[in-house]
Parts: C-alpha cells; sequence; structure tokens
C-alpha cells in the first residue's frame, strides 16, 4: 500500500490535484473545430444504410435484392448470408456468470429477425440519400412469428422460445441467502411488501453512433474511425471477428458527442460496416439516424422487483429480500452481455446498510424488444429505488423519520472496513458523515416546517432523501476474469520532448467529462510541470498505451494512478540527468514548474528544456556509459478491492402539483464521496449531469411498447428527454475519504449522480401524497401514474 | 425518380458560396458535406434537438428544418463564422470558464440561441434563459453551468454598459 | 434518414403558385415555415414530387388591419405574430399561445397557415383561431373561398385544403368590448406538446360569460368546441358554475383517446382542471376592472 506520505508532489500547494482548471480541449468545441465521427470524409468513401426489421419477430423467407442493385449509386447490397463469409459470428456470455446461455448473434440477421430494428440488409452507396432511395427497393417476404414481450411471460409453459437452441428464454438466473432473513421477518414488527417497476430508457447520445471502416488492402490494415468508449477493446473485436491479426486494426477515436455506456458495446450494424468495408476495400461511413438509435442503442433499467422488508418497533432494518426480474431483448450484448445489472441489483441492494440478513433472486429472460445492457450507472438506479424505497417503507410502518432510521442503520463511518451482507468488500465510506452534511446542507428541519405550513393551504410538497453506494475503480473481476477483451488496467505513456514540453499519451477515452484535462492534472503534479506545457493524446489504438477507455467510472481512479506513476517515472528519469549535468546527487533536486531546482531551498539549477536540448542533440556531452530515458510508462491496476465503493446522499424537496400530477422541484442537493477531488468543478459537473440523467428516467423517459413488441416513442419529439425547464439546479458537496489503494486516493464519480436522483425523488413524492393515502412505485413518475394513486383519475 | 439538381448561390460567414445541390439536401447537410463547415451538428433531423441550430439573415433557425435551396440569397452564420469574427467570444469564454459543456455536440448551438437571448433581452433571468433554451437538448452538463455562464455574460456586458454611461 | 427526391420550386407570384398548384395537386406539397414538413420528408414519413416553395410571396407576409379584423398572411411566422402590436391589441389569445410553441429558432420560421394547415390535433393555433372565429382564404387558380376556421379541420392531420389550393390568408375579428381571452394547456415538459389544451374567448361580465368559444386541444382529432361545458357556463352566474355539470357536458363534449404521452382518462381529467382554470381567469380579470 502506498500513500501520500512518501510522495508530497500531488497535495503541496502549487499542485493541480485538487485545483478547478477549465478543460483545454473544450476551447476546440467551443469554436465550433471538434473532430466527430461523421466529420471524417475520406476518398472513395461511401455511405450504408440497413434495412431493418419492421418486425419483433419474423422469419425471413426471401430477400429480393435485385433492383437496389441498380439504382443510382448503390455500390453493394448484402444480406446477412453474405455477411457472414466476412465477419464470424459471436456469443454474448462471460465464464463468471455461470449458467448464462445467449444465441449466436450475427452482424446481419440470416433466418430470422428478433427484435424490431434488427438489421436485415445492408446497401452500400454514394450518399446516405441513395442508399435509403434503394432500401425502398428492396423486397422481403416475412413469416410474422409470436411475440415474447411481457418479462415473466417469457418463461411461462406457452410462451414462444425465440432461440430454440437455448430450449427456454431463461438467460441466466442467480440467487442469493445471507443471513437468517426467515428468522428476521418471523420476530419483525412490521414487514412491507412492494412491488417496483423500472421502465426502459435508453442513452440518447446527442451524437448517434457513428463509425468510419477504412480496408486498405494492400498493406492488410483496417483503420476504423469510431464514436467509442472503449477503442482497444474494439479492436480486439473487430479482430477477432473480422480474421485479422490485432496490430492490423486501428481504432481511432475522436471526439465523441456523449456516450454514457451506450458507446462500450458491440453493435452488429458497426460490425456489419467494418465487414463491408473489408469486403470493398474501400472507407464506409455508417451514422446511425435518430429512429434507428432509438431502435438499436442498448436500452436498459427495465426491471420489476418485489420487495420485503423487515424491521423492529425501534427501526432496526431486520432483513432485505428481492425478487428481480428483468427482459434484455433477444440477445445478450456483446461482449460485456445483457446480465450485469440483474447482477449488480442483486449484489448491491441494501449495500449501505449494517443488515446482515439479505436473500435475492434475480431472473434475466430474453423478449422481443431491443437488446439490454449496462447503461450509466449499472443497475444503481434500481438498487437504489429499491433500498431506500424499503427504507422509507419501514420508517412510515413505524413513523419513524426518514433521516433517523436511516441513521439508525447505516454502516457507521468507524466500523471499515467491513462488508455488506451480500459480500461487497468495503474500504471506507463516509455514510453518516455524509448524511449530517446532507441534513444542513438541504435545511432539512425548515423543510419539515415549510411542508407542514403548505400542508395546511392544500399544497403538497415532499422531501426525498436517497443514500448510495456506487461501484467505481473496477478491477479484474468484472469483465476479464469472464473472458472478455476488456481491460481493467490502463496505460500512461510520458514523453518530454527537446523543448521541455510533455506529451502524454493514455489508454482512457475523453467524451468530455474531462479525462483529458484530469490526466493532464496528476501527470502536472506528479512531474512538476504547468498544465500549459502539457498535450494529451487519447483514443488512438497505434498511439496510446493498451486501455480499458471509458466505463465504470474508472478514468481518474485508474489512468489518474498510472498517470501519476508515469509522471513520477519520468521525473525519476530527468532527475538523474538533471544530477549528471549539474553534478550533485538527484536526492538533492527536484521539478518545479518546468525547472530542475534544488529540493532544499528551490533555487531554479535549469530549465527542462535545458534537459530536452542536452538529451536530444548534444548526448555526446553527457558521460559515454549513460543513456537518458525521456519517456516513461506505467500502468495501473487495482488489485486490493474487486472495485472502489463510493458513496453519497442525494435529497430534494419538490411539490406535487395534485390536480395536473406535475412536479416542481424546489431544491435538490448532493452530497457525494468519490475520494481525492482532482478537479472539483468537473466532478460537480458530472455529478449534475449525472443526476439530470437520473431525472429523466424518474419523471420522463420510458421505451413504450406495444404487445406486437413494437417501439411507439422510438423520435426524439416522442422520447421525452429532460429539457433546460424541467430541471432544478443542483447543489453539491463532497465528504473526500481517498483510497489507500493508489497514491492518487481518486474513486470515480460518473455515474453517482445517476444512480440515486430516481430514488430520491420517488421518495419525495411518496412523502408529498402520504397525506392523500398515494404511493409510486413505478418509474418513470408520471402525472398518469401521480393522480392515478391518488385516485384522480 | 430524378429531380433537378439547382444552383444556389448564398452567403456563409461572410463568403460568397455557389453550389449546385439536391433540392432534398438539408442547410445542415449542405453546410456540413457541400462546404464542409462541420461544426453544425445533426442530432435528430426533425427540429428537436437544436444541436444543428445555425443564423440565417440574423435570426437563429434549426438547419435541419430548412432545405438547401431555401436559403437563395440568403445569409448564414454558422459556428465557425461567429467564432472567426468573435461577435460571441465573451460567451464562449464565459461556457469554457464554467465548465458549460462537457461533449460538445450541442454546444454550437447553445451558443447560437444564448446570443439571440442577449440581444433580444439584455437582463435575462436564470427563468427567462432556460425558457429561451429550453428547445436545445444537452445530455452532458445538466443545464445548471449553461444557464450560470450565460448569466455571467449578460452580468458582464451589463456592468460594461453602465461603465461607458459613467 | 433524408428525404426521398423532390423537385423544388419558387414560384415569384401567388398567380404562379397557384398554377403550380394545379398543374401538380396531389404530387405537390406546399412548403411554408416547413418545420414540420421538412422533418416529415427527413424521416420519409412523407414524400412528394414537387415541392412548393411560397415563402417568396411577399403578399402573404403581412399583418394588416381594416375596420373589424385583422388579416395574417398565411406566411407569417410566429415571431412575427408574437411580436405584433395589432394582435396584442385585437387578437391577445394568439399572442398568448405562440409561446407555448417549441423553441424561438422555431417560431423564427414556422408560419400560422403551415401550422393550420399541418392540422396537428395537438397544435395550438388551430384552436385559438376557431376560439376567435377566424376564416381562412383558400385559393387557387382562379378563384378563391373563405371557410370558417372550425370547418377547415376535417380530422387528424386532415383539412378542407384541396391539394389545387393554397391557404393565403386568415381573418380574425378583433376584439370586441368587454371580451376576454384565455389560454392554458398541460404538457409533461413545461416547454413541450401539450397533453391538453384549451383557448378560450367569451364576453365576461361581473355575472357571467356570454358569446363564449371554447376550443380544446390534444383531446380530439380537431380543435374540438365544447358546445355543451359552453352552455352550461352561459347558462350560470360566472361565480356559481355547478362542477358536476361541467364535467358531464365535458364528458359529453370530448372524445380523448390515449396516446404515449397520456392517456383518454388523463386528458378528460386535465380538460375538466382547464376549464376550471378558465372560469378562475374569467372571474379574476373581472374582478381586476
Amino acid at each position: 500500500m502506498t500513500n501520500a506520505s512518501n510522495d508530497n508532489h500531488l497535495f503541496r500547494p502549487n499542485s493541480y490535484i485538487g485545483r478547478t482548471v477549465p478543460r483545454p480541449n473544450a476551447k476546440r468545441l467551443l469554436n465550433g473545430r471538434g473532430n466527430y465521427t461523421d466529420d471524417t470524409k475520406l476518398p472513395r468513401m461511401v455511405h450504408v444504410a440497413f434495412l431493418r426489421s419492421p418486425y419483433a419477430h419474423a422469419r425471413i423467407n426471401k430477400i429480393d435484392k435485385n433492383q437496389a442493385i441498380k439504382a443510382p449509386g448503390v455500390v453493394a447490397v448484402v444480406d446477412g448470408h453474405d455477411i457472414a463469409e466476412v465477419c464470424a459470428p459471436w456469443v454474448g456470455v462471460l465464464a463468471h456468470l455461470e449458467g448464462m446461455k445467449s444465441a449466436e448473434q450475427h452482424a446481419l440477421a440470416i433466418e430470422k429477425a428478433s427484435w424490431e430494428g434488427e438489421p436485415v440488409v445492408a446497401i452500400v452507396a454514394s450518399t446516405r440519400a441513395l442508399a435509403e432511395d434503394a432500401l425502398e427497393l428492396i423486397k422481403v417476404e416475412w413469416d410474422i412469428l409470436p411475440v415474447v414481450t411481457d418479462m415473466e411471460a417469457a418463461l411461462g409453459e406457452d410462451a414462444e422460445i425465440i432461440h430454440e437452441s437455448l430450449g427456454d428464454n431463461l438467460a441466466w438466473r442467480r440467487t442469493m441467502d445471507a443471513g437468517d432473513v426467515g428468522a428476521s421477518f418471523d420476530h419483525a414488527a412490521h414487514i412491507i411488501e412492494e412491488r417496483y417497476i423500472s421502465n426502459r430508457h435508453t442513452g440518447v447520445c446527442p451524437e448517434s453512433r457513428s463509425i468510419v471502416a477504412d480496408f486498405n488492402s494492400a498493406d492488410d490494415q483496417m483503420t476504423i474511425y469510431q464514436s467509442t468508449q472503449a477503442p482497444h477493446m474494439m479492436q480486439s473485436l473487430f479482430a477477432k471477428h473480422i480474421g485479422l491479426d490485432t496490430h492490423k486494426v486501428r481504432v481511432i477515436c475522436n471526439d465523441v458527442g456523449g456516450a454514457y455506456g451506450i458507446k462500450v458495446h458491440a453493435y452488429p450494424d458497426e460490425f456489419a460496416t467494418v465487414a463491408l468495408s473489408y469486403m470493398l476495400g474501400r472507407p464506409v461511413k455508417f451514422v446511425a439516424d435518430r429512429r434507428e438509435s432509438f431502435l438499436s442503442d442498448i436500452h436498459a433499467r427495465d426491471h420489476r422487483i418485489d420487495t420485503r422488508v423487515a424491521v423492529t418497533a425501534n427501526g432496526e432494518i431486520t432483513a432485505f429480500e428481492i425478487d428481480d426480474w428483468t427482459g434484455v431483448g433477444p440477445y445478450s450484448a456483446y461482449p460485456r452481455t445483457s446480465a450485469m445489472e440483474a447482477l449488480q441489483v442483486l449484489n448491491f441492494t441494501g449495500g449501505q446498510y449494517r443488515n446482515r440478513n439479505y436473500k435475492g433472486r434475480a431472473t434475466v429472460v430474453y423478449q422481443n424488444k431491443t437488446p439490454m445492457s449496462q447503461y450509466r450507472a449499472v443497475g444503481h438506479p434500481i438498487v437504489t429505488m429499491i433500498t431506500e424505497g424499503m427504507v422509507d417503507d419501514a420508517a412510515r410502518a413505524i413513523g419513524m423519520d426518514p433521516l433517523e432510521i436511516r441513521r439508525r442503520n447505516l454502516i457507521a463511518d468507524d466500523a471499515y472496513p467491513t462488508t455488506s451482507a451480500s459480500g461487497l468488500p468495503f474500504e471506507k465510506l463516509s455514510h453518516q458523515a455524509s448524511l449530517d452534511k446532507l441534513e444542513k446542507m438541504i435545511n432539512y428541519a425548515e423543510l419539515r416546517k415549510d411542508q407542514a405550513a403548505a400542508r395546511e393551504r392544500g399544497v403538497y410538497r415532499g422531501i426525498g432523501i436517497a443514500t448510495f453506494i456506487e461501484m467505481t475503480n473496477p478491477g479484474v473481476a468484472s469483465y476479464g476474469v469472464g473472458g472478455a477483451p476488456i481491460t481493467a488496467q490502463d496505460g500512461a505513456t510520458v514523453r518530454l520532448d527537446a523543448n521541455g514540453n510533455t506529451t502524454v499519451a493514455i489508454g482512457v477515452t475523453e467524451q468530455g467529462q474531462g479525462s483529458e484535462t484530469i490526466v493532464a492534472q496528476c501527470v502536472a503534479s506528479a512531474l512538476g510541470i504547468t498544465l500549459d506545457s502539457i498535450k494529451v493524446i487519447t483514443g488512438d489504438t497505434d498511439v496510446t498505451p493498451y486501455g480499458g477507455g471509458t466505463w465504470g467510472s474508472r478514468g481518474a481512479g485508474i489512468a489518474g494512478e498510472a498517470a501519476v506513476q508515469a509522471g513520477k517515472a519520468l521525473r525519476e528519469n530527468i532527475l538523474e540527468v538533471a544530477a549528471i549535468m549539474l553534478q550533485t546527487d538527484a536526492d538533492s533536486l527536484d521539478i518545479c514548474e518546468n525547472n530542475v531546482i534544488n529540493h532544499r531551498d528551490g533555487e531554479v539549477r535549469m530549465p527542462l528544456s535545458e534537459i530536452g536540448r542536452i538529451c536530444y542533440f548534444r548526448p555526446d556531452t553527457l558521460p559515454p556509459d549513460f543513456q537518458a530515458e525521456l519517456v516513461a510508462t506505467r500502468h495501473y491496476v487495482p488489485r486490493q478491492y474487486p472495485f472502489a465503493f463510493t458513496n453519497g446522499v442525494q435529497g430534494c424537496y419538490i411539490e406535487v402539483d395534485i390536480e395536473t400530477g406535475l412536479i416542481a422541484f424546489k431544491k435538490y442537493c448532493v452530497v457525494e464521496d468519490c475520494g481525492r477531488v482532482i478537479n472539483p468543478q468537473l466532478v460537480d459537473e458530472q455529478i449534475r449531469g449525472g443526476v439530470v440523467q437520473g431525472i429523466g428516467g424518474a419523471l420522463f423517459e420510458e421505451c413504450r411498447y406495444n404487445d406486437r413488441g413494437e417501439l411507439l416513442n422510438g423520435t426524439m419529439s416522442n422520447y421525452l428527454l429532460p429539457t433546460m425547464t424541467d430541471v432544478p439546479d443542483i447543489e453539491v458537496a463532497h465528504i473526500e475519504t481517498p483510497t489507500s489503494e493508489s497514491e492518487l486516493g481518486a474513486k470515480g464519480a460518473g455515474e453517482a449522480g445517476t444512480g440515486a436522483a430516481a430514488a430520491a425523488i420517488m421518495n419525495a413524492i411518496n412523502d408529498a401524497l402520504s397525506p392523500l393515502g398515494g404511493k409510486v412505485t413505478q418509474q418513470p413518475f408520471t402525472p398518469e401514474r401521480i393522480l392515478s394513486a391518488i385516485g384522480k383519475i | 425518380m430524378t429531380t433537378e439538381k439547382r444552383l444556389i448561390s448564398l452567403s456563409v460567414n461572410g463568403e460568397l458560396q455557389a453550389k449546385i445541390v439536391e433540392p432534398r439536401m438539408s442547410l445542415a447537410d449542405f453546410l456540413r458535406i457541400e462546404l464542409e463547415l462541420t461544426g453544425t451538428h445533426v442530432g435528430c433531423e426533425s427540429g428537436v434537438c437544436g444541436a444543428c441550430t445555425v443564423n440565417i439573415n440574423g435570426q437563429t433557425a434549426r438547419a435541419c428544418t430548412i432545405l438547401a435551396v431555401q436559403v437563395e440569397g440568403d445569409e448564414v452564420t454558422t459556428i465557425e463564422g461567429a467564432s472567426e469574427s468573435g461577435e460571441f467570444r465573451d460567451l464562449q469564454d464565459a461556457f469554457h470558464a464554467r465548465n458549460a459543456l462537457q461533449c460538445g455536440f450541442c454546444t454550437p448551438g447553445m451558443l447560437m440561441m444564448s446570443a439571440e437571448l442577449l440581444t433580444q433581452n439584455s437582463k435575462p433571468c436564470r427563468q427567462e434563459i432556460r425558457e429561451y433554451l429550453s428547445g436545445n437538448y444537452c445530455r452532458c452538463t445538466g443545464y445548471e453551468a449553461i444557464v450560470d455562464a450565460v448569466e455571467t455574460v449578460a452580468q458582464t456586458r451589463n456592468a460594461r454598459v453602465g461603465e461607458q454611461d459613467d | 434518414m433524408k428525404p426521398a427526391p423532390f423537385d423544388y420550386v419558387k414560384p415569384a407570384s401567388l398567380e404562379e403558385a397557384l398554377e403550380l398548384r394545379r398543374r401538380h395537386g396531389a404530387e405537390s406539397a406546399i412548403l411554408a415555415g416547413g418545420q414540420s414538413l421538412v422533418p416529415d420528408f427527413n424521416q420519409r414519413l412523407r414524400s412528394t414530387e414537387t415541392v412548393i416553395d411560397i415563402n417568396g410571396l411577399s403578399a402573404l407576409s403581412s399583418i394588416e388591419e381594416s375596420q373589424d379584423m385583422i388579416s395574417l398572411g398565411a406566411i407569417s411566422r410566429y415571431r412575427e405574430i408574437e411580436t405584433s402590436a395589432l394582435v396584442a391589441e385585437h387578437a391577445p389569445l394568439l399572442k398568448m399561445a405562440i409561446p407555448e410553441i417549441g423553441s424561438p429558432a422555431i417560431r423564427n420560421r414556422g408560419t400560422i397557415g403551415g401550422s393550420v394547415s399541418m392540422a396537428d390535433p395537438g397544435a395550438e393555433l388551430p384552436a385559438c383561431l376557431c376560439a376567435l372565429g377566424a376564416n381562412f382564404e383558400l385559393a387557387r387558380a382562379g378563384s378563391k373561398r373563405m371557410i370558417a376556421a372550425q370547418n377547415f379541420f376535417t380530422g387528424r392531420y386532415e383539412t378542407a385544403l384541396d391539394n389545387d389550393e393554397i391557404l393565403t390568408r386568415i381573418d380574425v375579428p378583433k376584439n370586441r368590448v368587454g371580451f376576454r381571452s384565455a389560454f392554458h394547456e398541460i404538457a409533461r415538459r413545461k416547454t413541450g406538446y401539450a397533453m391538453c389544451g384549451v383557448a378560450a374567448h367569451g364576453k365576461v361580465t361581473h355575472q357571467s360569460v356570454q358569446n363564449l368559444k371554447m376550443v380544446f386541444f390534444g383531446t380530439d382529432d380537431t380543435p374540438m368546441l365544447a358546445v355543451n361545458t359552453i352552455s352550461v357556463i352561459e347558462g350560470c352566474a360566472i361565480n356559481d358554475v355547478p362542477p358536476a355539470e361541467l364535467d358531464a357536458a365535458l364528458s359529453e363534449d370530448l372524445h380523448p383517446s390515449d396516446d404515449t404521452h397520456g392517456s383518454a382518462k388523463l386528458r378528460m381529467h386535465y380538460a375538466k382542471v382547464l376549464t376550471r382554470r378558465v372560469l378562475a381567469q374569467f372571474v379574476s380579470a373581472h374582478g381586476e376592472e
């Protein structure tokens, strides 16, 4: 274990750690000089459009391509059989999810289509418009098959089996039984049962999924420009399924217009695009339009959970029990699978509480809807909704204040290290300190008074509190052990150039969250240089060290630590040269603000530009047996803990209009503990943006299907995203409990806002409605559901 | 079906342009593909998200809901032009300082709308800012930083006007 | 998606436009503001052979006053109507409704003629124009006809406009002494598409409301004049409209259906809530005098 004591560079007064600095790379975006994948234009580039299944489940009897191939501008018309010759199918399972099964999935459907929107035929043409014109000339003969839509009916005896080879529609099931749940329920003062429903929603990246694949057959080189979170993972997958050596595939990820987990998956239409470039030997571009995005981007959070909680008369929670069902579409997503949400619901529920009695079951089934998988805060919004819903249920049953019941049951701040009932290891969390801070921040006592006074006037206001845990800094346990080419480690290469400036190449990627900025802050602080002398390079598999990219709130904690260690290593290398040049001991020197200085008195001895000049242009002046190394690479992966859990609490005060069922936010506060805060502004904006995505799921967003498995609202005007007038200003505060596993001490912050928002809002609505005897437990908490809960409609 | 392409001429960012286009081409695609002004982004092609907002003859408009052939003779300003002229440099600086953007995809449209708001209402309150920009989606920031940045610029501009008056 | 191909013509005069319309008929589409039409093209929800762009017809863009009415050219932009002093004085209902439509960037382009021709059942202006008793001028080569707003809307996205006609002008009677307007809508999102809305206009005294036109949108296929509801309201003292009768009348007047944003039940509930808001506004407006 390392800690701050053996290196004070990170935390000395002029360090960039803990300091708000603006993102240097944001300037080009502000000037319209971003470089998103659709901005890529290559010689001889052609465009692909996909014919997608109009049915949720249908056999493909015949595809007539004859008219389409003759249409103006058309270069190729390709179906599932054609593409299968160059792109091998995949199965989205992982070895550590024992018993999981999924069917073989192809880039283009071959025998049948299994969801509305599954790609079936690809048309390549000189423009996207001409490709779309030709799509209208394709004739497909379909046999419409019965559909499976409801998750519980999917396992019914008379259910249509989507993939006969699997025998049934069960993807995966796991149970857990810790402590003695039975005894706890037997002795409980109150047992509260409830069904919670979290409805499907999706990420809606402003920039839709986009890819340009450019296969050069002369040197067998595939260059792929892709809007992705995980370039190295995609490199491995494209190489594997097209049958190229990995070093023959280069994935370049320039600016990404939002990802949120949606762009961490391998999609059939993107495999098809790469395969088409391989077949045609020229660049092929695919940019999903908005309709395609709604039908083919990963969906998430479609869960139905029956819960039971036991509480004693004095407010001790003595058992949680859950039965979680989720329907994940017809295929498990590749390569992360579609079982992680359910796994996390099973593992994380109740994890912030002392209770040791926990029983759960998670059931993942296949159905004929768009595939589901990971989206920002995977499983956490569901976990927090049911956990904090159960805790509020318990508090109401015994007439205890919601803050008080939490105070009595949260794991105490001095109890660490410890584990949850489900066995999660917690290094150190700060539930109590966070709750105390939130209580003051939101002015809880005053709000209760205001609430009471408002009720006198017939105005219904409610306070919602949601404590949470959040998984960040995932180690190899998440995917690597399951056999997926998903690395948990990240690497940084730091290079001093001839003029004394520094270039950092790093495996993590930038989606606007500020990865490049915090990496620069880490390197600058560790090395002793100014931020303006650093350039950070991300998103190019030919250039950066091998890394996992952006997922699981890992950028700051894992890539940041790699950057720190690389910066330190380069500092040692530089000081070794400087010591020779200055004929002194390296230990007596240091680097500060781009100069080599005396460690003792801070006197400037020489600028780094002089080190660069000598090492690169006049190495003859150095001793003959000495070779300077002005490049250093370091990698980092957490080993001690499988993940670094963070914690926090969200609180909101809302008013429910009981005539319209509409909600107005009056206050929204978040206390969050992500360990060491590297850039306070960037962390706060992650929290705010995350909360607003959580508000989207809580109040507006819902992929609505009919019983034929057809998506009813797959347009930007019918799928409701939160707009500027729908969301509040959000106050954010921090407790800092650094992880001692890394020198930097940072944990992740990108998903915490999203994870608890729905729970806080649900609890606030139910607090507001409590005098009327109504309660909502189904997301999104629409006016319809609220009015229905209080008997107004 | 074949359709007749048309020659259009217009001013984009102060430069005269003459191009032959298909009638079905949107202004957004025209700017991006024909003129390589890729700062105008296409997010929904249905006028809902606001990522393609540009300025036509002094007013904001959604470039995905306008055909390129319609802007014959018009003056179009995109984010590239506004950046080069510096007409809302203070907004760009405030967005930068306040981190009022993350992925940046919505940002050109947000800036176009913010600039228009401040020409019409020099002292907007936070709610007025939120209402004026409510047709522009941002999925990253949670919006508060954008409101802060626009509010800051309004206050700074007013203070400057106040100094001139003194 | 990109639109299916079409030809494009931009006539310089109304006569030319009408001749093009006569020639192309059902195979043509009129492009005004384009804020709904072009998105429909982009998503290939609609296609046409010939787009007739009427934005060059300056005669269709004026807002003018005559003795009894104001006349809005069909391509008057939302923004022009929103900021027009004539509209503010003589047809304040329109000014109340326009801020609820889309983004300012949409309002810079969208036109009143486009809105009514699209006949979106959730749109604000068709209901307002019905409540105000507006008349629409429809022109075809060689002739013109006037049609009352209430008769223009024939179904969801369907109007009385023939394939060889162009909507050229909208005449709105000037507000008369003692008349009040009210406009309310309820949307899932504050600036979003309304689940239910109402435009109301009538003569308000301290005792009662008379000559009331109360038109709902978002509930039926077309803007719906709530005749039974109006008769209940007109038949009572303004402060004493019996709620049960009001609700029963609304249930007769309106025929909402389910869609992705709300159920029929919800829309009917909202119609009741909005009716009370209109009455409350009329009462308080009168109290101010």
